[in-house]
């Protein structure tokens, strides 16, 4: 129990410092000055001391969705083995069902945003519920994908599985890999889809969503995305680099400093190569979002055909 | 019927259950006593109703749990050689327990909501809803074709009636028309499959037709006859047209009865034919079912979310629902015929779970905006919004609802999704070379299907119950009566129920699986988990979800309240700075559809009508069609008025040519005769 507070602690606190450290290797890269690593931190406590203006119109609902949010984000955390494989939350939703926690997040931030009535933020639901829908059968292929290798959609076993013969890559875990970043961007509002700078209205997705929340609620929405950044980075990870996670048996204290040390290294890395790509590649126009989330799906869907005709 | 005989304890169950079919029908006609006596109706006999509802879900809920011998009983009524058999097995307690549980939510709301007593009088309404509640039941009950027969007519009648209850609109009179003639082409087909099935014996009740070993050509010709005419009831793709014209035309009661009790009927029909009447089952058979479930569903969900009509909405949102239920069985009967019994229970237990989940969300929803329509007089989403501000109730409510059919964790149309999704990963396992790497993508098309599912239900909800008033008149609309609530509450406790509890209603389903196939899944582990096959390979614990979410919630809630603070202020909305708002530049219903009209513009007839930049009154109109229609149904009505004006060429309206008719049939027939 103490691992899983510990975990779901390290998640809360080092969600920020990943969406800092993008936007610092971005900065780098378009040859800027970069802000400090700890930006996010002091943007979150601006926000928690303002005062917080609520449209007149608002109902209970926008007010409790923040919360919602940002506890399903929690849970999700705990429930994704980032570091441990053997936490108690871990058999809570295997991956499936993190897709539905997350889903739960996105409908309730998509209600709020059309609560208040504004042309924005119903703009930004409907686009925002519309990537939603094209990225999920993607998603999913890559889970079968998981699935047809690991015998379990559990995260537990899927990592368990793969840590047992650790320098055996299937063919098809690549498909898989570069479909899952491609939902990776698409879900987190990155650049191919959104721009998580952008104040241009017509163009926003996720921004149009969070248009009418301030203070606190804003700093609880905010700290939500970087979180299911940092979520989706570990989903990641289970799926594809498993490597230093300590699995079942093996997970004292050595062990865990040895894990938590992997995935400081890991979100570095990945952090540097997500910046590379947004860096990149330019933003699609909204209507050009289905052909990117088809081009994930039809390479999930490859990585499936390469894996059961080779493996049959 | 030896079975039957000998517990005198079993028996009593499904005696219980036919008197308390017959009450229903008693109530029926205590309406006519007084018809037009609101009060005596609607706080008397409505609840009463309701009532025997929870009877029949304890008494299905108590068999299911306790004794799964099949129980019958031969009934003194019918005719003479052909008297009406009963019998109560798992696939029937089942069913029975849907029926109760969502229909004491449905009565007592209908206890509330018919107090105006518009078009038909309040005592008729109740004479047709308690027969349609009975028939209901006793199709379910039947135990042979003959007495299933009658009781599907009833059905099919009285809710006929209940549909053109406002039958002074042309409108519902015509969706009424469309109805009755879908419900008698299916009927025709389900008696045809009844014919085929006794095999030449001549034996009607299903006690011969378990028995008779049919032919390949002849089980499929019957499972064929039955798919056309349960999926007829159902709505499934071509076959829907009836089901967004009629489920709209009724009184939200009656909409909630249709879109959630009786396709479930259709459902059960087709289950009791093809997993326990017929003694075989062949892979392709399930691929037929599969790949129609699949299309029914994306279908639905497509259509729903261009809707503009709430309650046309939902009736789409039905198809969709339906067609993932039939889905769970194409895959179940396709697993079975491969000769992996555990996981056609589970697809099985999946399409089960999701009838139970449909049932008492679809209500809900249609129950709700019942509420919304007796509020605002308004069913066009264009002209709604804001509504949770003066219905807080209704809203409250409806958004469980919405939630469940979202399919979103913790509520329980996840679960059967859920369940759903992890038999499809067995699917590569089926030993047919192509169709082990085809059907996995079905399993993308339901994760299309669940995400647009909650595209629409975001639409839904949001568009009726969020944002700003579209109309002003809007301001007076005042929440729903207690009972209402009562009813609305009711199933939106069903939907966390299940959702927290999901190895309960697994274990339900169990019972029906082990009947049919032999075969369960894992049902050893507590109520609040669910690991269908092994824990290792996939669990999900909605209970722990929920608490664990509330758990976060309630935290952060305190320690932003203590370390922050809780200051707030209410503004004007920011809007990008914009000083010019009006609730008309929200999106409207038909904005909220236009990406998918946009992506997936090929299965729409679209007309539209776009304003020009020098337009004096500029006008914006889009009109969505069926295709279907143009390509099937329209074909059909040409040919059929062709025959007949072909017929027509006789009828010259003369009485010579009638006796030269008369007079070559006669020589003709003295020809034949000698």
């Amino acid at each position: 129990m103490v691992r899983q507070f510990g975990e779901v602690a390290l998640a809360i606190a080092i969600a920020p410092l990943f969406a800092g450290w993008i936007a610092q290797c971005r900065a780098w890269l378009q040859s800027r000055t970069a802000p400090p690593l700890i930006q996010p931190y002091r943007m979150l406590r601006k926000l928690f001391n303002k005062d917080a203006a609520l449209a007149i119109d608002a109902s209970p609902l926008f007010r409790t969705t923040p919360y919602i949010v940002f506890g399903t984000m929690v849970l999700a955390a705990a429930i994704i083995p980032s570091i441990a494989t053997d936490l108690p939350f871990a058999r809570v939703a295997d991956a499936i069902a993190l897709i539905g926690l997350f889903a739960t997040a996105r409908v309730f931030l998509s209600l709020a945003a059309m609560d208040i009535g504004t042309a924005f933020g119903t703009m930004g639901a409907r686009r925002d519920m519309m990537i939603g829908f094209l990225a999920e059968p993607a998603l999913l292929m890559v889970l079968f994908n998981a699935f047809l290798l690991s015998g379990s959609t559990a995260l537990p076993s899927v990592v368990d599985a793969s840590t047992a013969h650790p320098f055996f890559v299937d063919p098809s875990l690549i498909f898989a890999a570069v479909a899952f970043v491609m939902v990776l961007l698409a879900e987190n509002a990155r650049i191919p889809i959104d721009n998580p700078a952008t104040h241009l209205e017509l163009t926003m997705i996720h921004e149009a969503m969070a248009l009418e929340y301030s203070a606190r609620h804003l700093a609880l929405v905010e700290w939500a995305s970087d979180l299911k950044l940092f979520n989706y980075a570990c989903i990641g990870f289970a799926l594809f680099l498993p490597w230093g996670i300590a699995t079942h048996g093996r997970d004292g204290a050595p062990e865990l400093g040895l894990a938590v040390a992997a995935l400081l290294v890991k979100l570095i890395v990945a952090g540097a190569a997500l910046a590379l790509i947004e860096s990149l590649s330019a933003k699609l126009r909204i209507f050009r979002a289905p052909e990117y989330l088809a081009m994930a799906f039809l390479l999930a869907v490859l990585g499936l055909l390469v894996h059961l005709l080779l493996g049959a | 019927m030896m079975t039957g005989m000998t517990s005198a304890v079993a028996i009593h169950d499904l005696h219980f259950l036919l008197w308390l079919a017959a009450a229903w029908i008693a109530l029926g006609f205590m309406g006519m006593l007084r018809p037009h006596t609101t009060r005596f109706i609607a706080h008397l006999l409505f609840p009463l109703g309701a009532i025997l509802c929870l009877g029949v879900a304890l008494l299905a809920g108590i068999f299911l749990a306790t004794g799964h011998a099949p129980q019958m009983v031969i009934l003194p009524l019918g005719l003479p050689n052909l008297p009406f058999h009963a019998r109560l097995d798992t696939l029937t307690g089942f069913f029975l327990l849907l029926l109760g549980l969502a229909g004491a939510g449905i009565s007592i709301f209908a206890a509330g909501y018919f107090r105006h007593g518009q078009g038909t009088p309040p005592g008729l309404l109740c004479l047709q809803y308690h027969v349609f509640l009975a028939s209901m039941a006793l199709v379910i009950l039947a135990d042979d074709a003959y007495f299933f027969m009658v009781a599907w007519e009833t059905m099919a009648l009285s809710s006929y009636f209940l549909v053109t209850s406002q039958h002074r609109i042309a409108e519902i009179r015509r969706a009424g028309f469309l109805y009755l003639l879908m419900a008698h082409v299916g009927a025709l087909c389900i008696l045809l499959s009844f014919g085929v099935l006794q095999g030449g014996r001549w034996q009607f009740t299903f006690d011969a037709m378990r028995g008779a070993s049919l032919p390949p050509f002849w089980a499929s010709a019957a499972f064929l006859l039955a798919l056309l005419g349960f999926g007829a009831k159902a709505g499934l793709v071509p076959l829907h047209v009836w089901l967004p014209e009629a489920h709209p035309a009724a009184p939200s009661p009656v909409s909630a009865m249709m879109s959630g009790l009786m396709l479930s009927t259709a459902v059960y029909g087709m289950l009791r034919i093809s997993f326990d009447l017929l003694h075989i089952r062949y892979w392709w058979w399930g691929v037929l079912v599969l790949g129609v479930g699949l299309f029914s569903a994306l279908f639905g969900a497509i259509f729903a979310t261009v809707q503009t009509d709430m309650k046309r909405l939902l009736a789409y949102s039905s198809i969709e629902n339906i067609g993932v239920i039939f889905t769970g069985i194409g895959l179940a009967i396709l697993f079975d015929a491969s000769h992996l019994p555990l996981f056609a229970a589970l697809a099985l237990s999946a399409a089960l779970i999701h009838s139970l989940n449909h049932s008492i969300f679809k209500s809900l929803l249609f129950l709700a905006t019942g509420s919304v329509l007796h509020a605002t007089n308004q069913r066009s989403l264009g002209k709604l919004g804001g509504l949770i501000r003066s219905m807080p109730w209704v809203a409250t409510l409806a958004l469980v609802g919405t939630l469940a059919i979202a399919g979103l964790p913790p509520l329980n149309g996840f679960v059967s999704e859920w369940l759903l999704l992890q038999s499809f990963l067995y699917t590569p396992q089926i030993p047919h070379a192509f169709l082990n790497m085809l059907i996995p993508l079905g399993a993308a098309v339901l994760a299309l299907t669940a995400a647009l599912a909650a595209y629409v239900m975001v639409k839904f909800y949001g568009v009726i119950f969020l944002g700003q008033h579209r109309e002003p008149s809007l301001v007076n609309a005042h929440d729903a009566d207690w009972l209402e609530r009562i009813g609305l509450a009711w199933l939106a406790l069903g939907c966390i129920a299940i959702g927290v509890m999901p190895q309960l209603a697994l274990r339900a389903a169990g019972t029906v699986t082990g009947a049919l196939l032999g075969q369960t899944v894992n049902l050893g582990s507590p109520f609040w988990w669910l690991a269908p096959i092994a824990p290792k390979q996939a669990s999900y614990n909605g209970l722990l979800l929920l608490a664990g979410i509330v758990a976060v919630v309630s935290i952060t809630f305190v320690v932003v309240r203590v370390l922050a603070h809780g200051r707030m202020r209410r503004t004007v909305p920011w809007d990008c700075g914009y000083p010019w708002q009006t609730s008309r530049m929200q999106d409207t219903a038909e904005g909220f559809g236009q990406p998918i009209r946009h992506i997936f513009g090929s299965f729409f007839g679209m007309e539209r009508e776009l304003p020009s930049p020098t337009d004096v009154a500029p006008r914006y109109r889009i009109h969505i069609e069926d295709r279907i229609w143009g390509v099937l149904y329209l074909p059909i009505a040409r040919g059929v008025q062709r025959l007949a004006d072909w017929v027509g060429l006789l009828q010259s309206g003369r009485l010579p040519i009638y006796l030269l008719y008369s007079f070559l049939t006669l020589i003709a027939l003295l020809v034949f005769v000698l």
